[in-house]
């Protein structure tokens, strides 16, 4: 399907959005791109500064400003942007008619800002009986830490995250991002559509309580069973080790050095896994044939073997990938049907790996300010439905004519009258 | 402490028969539907799922009944065995197709090319019918018969490299729990569920094509958009985010040898005075000369922290540095929990480095209902699950029984076909 048609699959749904950064920011983009009408709501008495990301860096060019951030523009791609003072009197009368015309109201603001504008899940339902309302904080909307305040890296190091990111006998490395902002918003999102399928069968709204450091703590995995059930903490002697495989056990397997890139950083580096006894045997045949002798050591041979002489066995294989670099390494060892890939750079994933353009992954949209650019795509395909992105984020206001006008019936002098007063 | 469900609630999915036929990528993706109320049938092959098999197992006893990785993935679906090199399962599987509202599979066992029936004619028959695909490449990707595992899709998909320490001797870290796998699996959930909303409007299925190595790369936050936008490279660097440039130190080791991540140190006016109190009370204030500092920092005009980041005007990174010194004699005088909760009733953002068993027995997500109790009768005992990753308030969340023994369902599923 070409990509400047605009998917059908959630056309019929118009959201009625506050959400900013990521975390909130991410849900409805997703919809967005599956043709959802996302009405994202900003205020105008300090330019939408309320979502920081709003012309943080990076930047095209040398200009800077509110409407010139590339993690805004990413974020808030196909949305429509409207500016709204919910203070005024106004302000408020329009967001309850945008409400009466919306299936959902998402937001990610602190706990109970929505509720101290009057605006809770019981207020909202006065205006639409079915409304949905899906409100996403760190720590959700009860308990002893509902007033504590998060962003990715306190979600993460909260839930366990960020400690089981570490090699043993170092600190926690954790995420050297927000991978919660970004999987915070992957559960709103399903949370707002898991609502709409339940509104669908029964003509029911809700209210949803989404915490993002909930979402966080369902992805450790089997290690919370390993302590529920065997007593066994992830916190002992020589844990975690994150580049080790302990569930399955699998050995070798790790990150390694090896020899630099021409062209590219002056470090490089090669992840290793050998899930079985019949993908050792086909490493030991390639280190055998580069002449790695230890590679033939019966030890070896069995799992128990590699794994009680794990550390042995990582600085001998250490040494064999300083021989090249890692995409040469990769594609030897996956030829003969051992899993490895370079550790790779951003310019190196995006820009030179075939899959890159495969997957059409990285679209280029238009913003009206920051003109043609390159943003994250969905890492999906449908056949009768699929995504596009064209437009970038909104600049504030950028949609007020088509959603008070077209949408409200407002007249192009009311609108301006509006403007006037400061509230839209 | 919550029990895991009660039977008669409705689920927002309890309208639908999911086919889950693959291995451990998609499992993820199963336990997000069934948990939600779906009837997932997983069907296995003779021998079982292969994460039957991995560690670790309920009292370290391995048997492919008791395997904690395969209780992970799997809590709320059915299991069905069925061969696919036996073609007189052909008939069993379209029947069970035709039943089926959603169908992923990872492209594991090849049912339509080992049991010869037709892909179109399954969704020809059954118009509403959404089947997901889920692959390390996406279906019919050049590089998809390769071999992968969680880890190396985590360094080719962006992952790794920005996960790390300061100092660049260390490797790159992969993360804890197969996060690859988890994004994939995220992605597939997230889709299906938007192809459901488009067949509740019109009645049409279609089929999904999901790709992990993908999905891992759209999860890298300012590791795609730096080099999107500006050509820019981040770094990694100790427990906060990789940079363009270097940044400041976040995690702080505390007084009981645990870690917290600062995240924000005082910036503002109003939490260098904030900061002040709370050395106050803890009676530290003699121990800390750069404090009054910090009473020059509550008196100032708001200014911007554009200023600060320039590096030319010494005050202001005078106070900046008090902020930071301050933190750092707090935490060697606290535990990392009361570091955290006495800065977050500062209204500080800051976080408490658990381990994963310390996140789920911490009290708030104990308050929140997040340890969820299944009983798993043929060990005669009860096994703390965690729970809801959001909390709907109608059709909502719960573990609906154990996982599987492998097959358990196989008669009852195949004799109503």
């Amino acid at each position: 399907m070409p990509h400047h048609v605009k998917s059908k699959a959630l056309s019929h749904l118009r959201i009625c959005d506050f959400t900013g950064q990521l975390a909130g920011a991410g849900a409805t983009k997703f919809m967005a791109a599956f043709g959802a009408e996302v009405i994202r709501i900003e205020d105008p008495s300090n330019h939408g500064r309320w979502d920081i990301l709003r012309g943080m860096p990076p930047y095209v060019d040398d200009r800077r400003g509110p409407e010139l951030g590339g993690p805004f523009n990413n974020h808030n791609v196909g949305k429509l942007g409207i500016s709204l003072n919910i203070k005024t009197e106004k302000g408020r009368e329009l967001f309850e008619r945008l409400v009466a015309i919306s299936d959902c109201v998402t937001e990610n603001f602190s706990s109970g800002v929505m509720r101290s504008w009057g605006y809770d899940y019981d207020a909202l339902k006065q205006i639409r009986e079915d409304i949905i309302y899906v409100s996403n904080c760190g720590f959700g909307h009860s308990g002893p830490y509902e007033k504590f305040k998060t962003w990715g890296p306190i979600v993460q190091a909260t839930s366990g995250l960020t400690m089981s990111s570490a090699i043993p006998d170092q600190p926690p490395a954790g995420w050297g991002y927000s991978y919660m902002d970004h999987t915070g918003a992957y559960f709103m999102a399903m949370a707002i559509m898991l609502a709409i399928h339940h509104r669908n069968r029964t003509g029911e709204g809700q209210y949803v309580d989404v915490a993002a450091t909930e979402a966080a703590l369902t992805l450790n995995g089997p290690v919370l069973l390993d302590y529920t059930v065997n007593g066994r903490p992830l916190r002992r002697d020589g844990y975690p080790d994150a580049n080790h495989s302990q569930f399955p056990a699998m050995a070798p397997h790790n990150i390694y050095a090896a020899k630099p890139v021409p062209g590219s950083f002056d470090e490089a580096w090669i992840a290793i896994a050998c899930r079985n006894d019949e993908d050792w045997h086909k490493m030991r045949d390639v280190l055998a044939a580069d002449g790695c002798d230890w590679a033939s050591n019966d030890a070896y041979g069995q799992l128990s073997g590699r794994l009680a002489a794990q550390d042995e066995l990582d600085s001998q294989i250490a040494e064999w990938c300083l021989r090249r670099d890692p995409f040469q390494s990769a594609e030897i060892l996956r030829e003969a049907g051992v899993p490895a890939n370079a550790v790779q750079t951003p310019e190196q994933r995006i820009d030179q790996d075939v899959n890159s353009s495969e997957a059409r992954l990285w679209p280029t949209i238009r913003q009206a300010e920051m003109g043609r650019l390159r943003v994250d795509g969905i890492p999906a395909h449908f056949t009768k439905t699929d995504w596009s992105m064209t437009r970038g984020a909104a600049t504030l206001g950028e949609d007020n004519d088509y959603v008070y006008g077209e949408l409200l019936g407002l007249s192009q002098d009311e609108i301006a009258g509006l403007h006037e007063e400061g509230v839209i | 402490m919550t029990t895991s469900s009660n039977p008669l609630a409705m689920m927002a999915l309890d309208d639908l028969r999911v086919l889950e036929i693959g291995d451990e990528r998609g499992a993820w993706c199963g336990k997000l539907l069934a948990d939600m109320g779906a009837d997932v049938i997983k069907i296995e092959p003779p021998e079982g799922d292969p994460s039957r098999q991995y560690e670790p197992f309920a009292d370290d006893e391995p048997h492919h009944e008791r395997s904690l990785f395969f209780w992970y993935y799997n809590t709320s679906k059915r299991s069905i065995v069925m061969d696919f090199d036996d073609r007189s399962n052909a008939d069993a599987f379209l029947k069970l197709a035709g039943s089926a509202d959603i169908i992923f599979d990872t492209n594991t066992y090849d049912p339509v090319g080992r049991l010869g029936v037709d892909y179109h004619q399954i969704m020809s028959d059954n118009p509403g019918l959404i089947w997901c695909t889920i692959t390390n490449f996406g279906f019919g990707s050049v590089r998809d018969d390769e071999p992968q595992t969680d880890l190396t899709l985590a360094a080719n998909g962006g992952f790794a490299w920005m996960n790390g320490y300061d100092d660049h001797s260390l490797p790159p870290v992969r993360g804890g729990g197969q996060q690859a796998y988890h994004t994939g699996s995220n992605y597939a959930f997230m889709s299906i569920l938007t192809a459901l909303l488009h067949r509740d409007a019109t009645g049409v299925g279609q089929h999904i094509n999901v790709n992990i190595n993908a999905s891992v790369n759209v999860t890298t936050e300012a590791g795609s958009y730096s080099w999107l936008v500006s050509h820019s490279t981040v770094q990694r660097q100790t427990g906060r985010h990789a940079g363009v440039a270097p940044s400041m130190p976040s995690q702080i080791k505390c007084a009981d040898g645990r870690y917290v991540n600062t995240g924000i140190p005082p910036r503002r006016p109003a939490e260098f005075g904030l900061c002040y109190q709370w050395l106050e009370d803890e009676g530290l204030l003699d121990q800390l000369p750069e404090a009054a500092l910090l009473l020059v920092g509550a008196e100032l005009e708001s200014f911007s922290l554009a200023d600060v980041f320039r590096g030319d005007n010494e005050e202001l990174l005078a106070i900046f540095g008090a902020g930071r010194e301050a933190f750092d004699l707090l935490a060697s005088k606290l535990t990392a929990y009361e570091f955290f909760t006495k800065a977050q009733n500062f209204g500080f953002q800051v976080g408490v480095i658990h381990s994963p068993e310390e996140a789920l027995e911490d009290p708030h997500f104990v308050d929140r209902g997040m340890q969820v109790r299944v009983e798993h009768p043929e060990l005669d005992r009860e096994v703390i699950y965690p729970g809801a990753p959001y909390q709907l308030t109608k059709g909502s969340w719960a573990i609906t029984r154990r996982p599987p023994l492998l097959g358990e369902h196989t008669d009852e599923v195949l004799d109503k076909l």
